[in-house]
């Protein structure tokens, strides 16, 4: 058996108790780790023992447990902002999710600075978080989203970005790593081209933060976006890192408990970053597991994680393009690309192979996996997309070329 | 379940070899529905011929599930009064693929096409009801 040179997989695969379950009586074979991960023991055991021993509210009781809290709330935040290279934790703010975090901008940034005839831009491989808030805001002030192209490859048509550019666009909002085709973007550069043409960059970091190391002092990103969920962490909470400059003279979009210094009765001033942003009561056992979960992956170190990525991409990518019929979409170097292989076989439609995979204990995902621009642009209403994390193994590949095989035979290829 | 068991040869025939596949030039009838989840897509229409269907025609792209069973559903409608869809029910088209045992994820699938069928058939019944009952506007 194949065993992979980064790290040893057998030993990462013991810490998840959901890898030992059997699906429609076979091993699970878990592929669709760009939709969500699996919680190793320690972060499942971070919940357990919050709610256990020391479940309070945060920033608000002064008693033994409240106390608790709020220290393992706040530590969370230091260890999340350490994990992506943030300067400072105040710049980081909990939010639900990605899809929170870009909405967040949305309302307390670009609805304040983006004019009428100012352009947004974006590009064709975005997730729909990242295009969907801007076109919101565009129509609402009479801007425009200008989409940057693709190339064959599934990388991003530079000159195209330049162009886009030049028209001094007021945010340019870009993946670090797409959700479908794996390409991974140069961002320091995008963001350094945009701040040379006055713009503010965002980056949607969903796919790259859990996947390979960031360090956001060095992608020099105004805004950078991610989800604990698709990092071994809980459901329903993530981050937003802002600059602090840019924080500081955003107003907040949600008004209530925990976000203000004083109310009286003719009005409120703000709280200090970056509690100014979160509003009420926060997922505060979230954001326990979120930094559990982030220190999980320290240990194993994120290089590794990443080098064990590129060996299953490599592998993967070498083993199933020899299956009769597939169609595998993104960039041919494992090192250009994310954990992500979207693909078609033959004419058997996604949802009838991820049917035919489910039933061998195999999960990925099919459809338009929330890139409805992108799928537009291939040229088809759906892929299937198997997507790989630290746990999977060559054993992994294996079985999905079976059950692609499998597949090929029933549907008679 | 086993896909063996979903993907009964007679699912994988009509989706091989679709029946009443393409477009009709003159409709007294038409529908499309779309599962956003998979991106099925499908699209019946038909003409009326003494109060029955007359030419039945389906279009569209998507699962096996989905386009085999609006294919077959074509074939059972042909010839009936338009009125039996008002019977038509969910247990007729999983008899009709042979009761495979489908999760709740890929019931919509193999429902599509009765809706698109449904949504066509009403929608004839409705313009036949005002012309026959006079139209307020």
């Amino acid at each position: 058996m194949l065993k992979s040179e980064a790290l040893n997989v057998e030993k990462v695969r013991a810490d998840f108790p959901i890898l030992n379950r059997k699906v429609h009586g076979k091993r699970l074979v878990y592929l669709d780790n760009a939709a969500t991960t699996q919680k190793p023991n320690v972060v499942i055991d971070t919940l357990v023992d919050y709610y256990s021993r020391y479940n309070a509210n945060a920033h608000r009781s002064v008693h033994t447990l409240g106390e608790e809290a709020t220290a393992a709330f706040e530590g969370a935040r230091k260890t999340v902002s350490r994990f992506v290279g943030a300067s400072s934790p105040e710049e980081l703010i909990f939010v639900k999710g990605t899809t929170d975090a870009t909405n967040l901008v949305r309302f307390a940034w670009a609805e304040k600075n983006v004019k009428r005839g100012d352009t947004i831009v974006t590009t064709l491989m975005e997730h729909h978080s990242n295009i969907v808030p801007w076109q919101l805001v565009a129509k609402k002030k009479g801007a425009e989203v200008k989409y940057v192209g693709l190339n064959k490859d599934g990388t991003l048509k530079m000159d195209e970005f330049e162009d886009a550019i030049r028209e001094s666009p007021a945010l340019v909002a870009v993946t670090q790593c797409s959700n479908v085709l794996g390409t991974i973007n140069d961002v320091a550069r995008i963001c350094r081209l945009a701040h040379e043409a006055g713009a503010v960059s965002l980056v949607d970091g969903a796919q790259s933060a859990p996947h390979m190391p960031v360090d956001i002092s060095k992608l020099g990103t105004d805004f950078f976006a991610f989800s604990a969920h698709k990092m071994m962490g809980p459901t329903g909470i993530g981050a937003l890192y802002g600059r602090k400059s840019l924080l500081e003279g955003m107003d907040p979009f949600e008004g209530g408990g925990d976000m203000i210094k004083e109310v009286h009765t003719s009005g409120a001033t703000w709280n200090d970053l970056p509690y100014k942003f979160e509003a009420g009561t926060s997922n505060i056992a979230g954001a326990i597991g979120f930094g559990s979960a982030a220190n999980y992956l320290s240990e194993i170190g994120m290089d590794k994680v990443r080098r064990h990525e590129v060996e299953l991409l490599e592998y993967a990518l070498e083993n199933l393009s020899k299956v009769k019929g597939m169609t595998i979409y993104g960039p041919e170097d494992a090192d250009q690309r994310g954990g992500v292989l979207s693909f078609n076989l033959s004419d058997v439609h996604p949802h009838d192979l991820a049917t035919i995979l489910d039933e061998r204990g195999i999960a990925i995902r099919s459809g338009h996996h929330c890139a409805q621009p992108l799928m537009e642009w291939l040229e088809v209403p759906a892929t299937s997309r198997a997507s790989f994390y630290v746990y999977n193994s060559f054993d992994d590949v294996d079985s999905l070329k079976e059950g692609l095989e499998k597949a090929n035979e029933m549907f008679g290829a | 379940m086993s896909s063996a068991e979903i993907y009964k040869e007679i699912i994988l025939d009509y989706y091989r070899h679709p029946r009443n596949y393409g477009k009709l030039e003159k409709t007294d009838g038409s529908a499309r529905e779309t599962n956003p989840l998979c991106g099925d897509d499908v699209e019946i229409q038909f003409s009326v011929a003494d109060g029955k269907f007359g030419e039945i025609r389906y279009s569209g792209k998507g699962c096996a599930i989905s386009q085999a069973s609006t294919s077959m559903l074509t074939e059972l409608a042909k010839g009936k009064q338009v009125e039996w869809v008002k019977e038509l029910s969910k247990e007729d088209v999983f008899k009709m693929l042979g009761n495979p045992e489908l999760g709740p994820a890929r019931v919509k699938c193999a429902l599509l096409g009765m809706k698109a069928l449904k949504v066509a058939a009403y929608g004839y019944l409705g313009s036949k009801f005002e012309e026959n009952n006079g139209s307020d506007s």
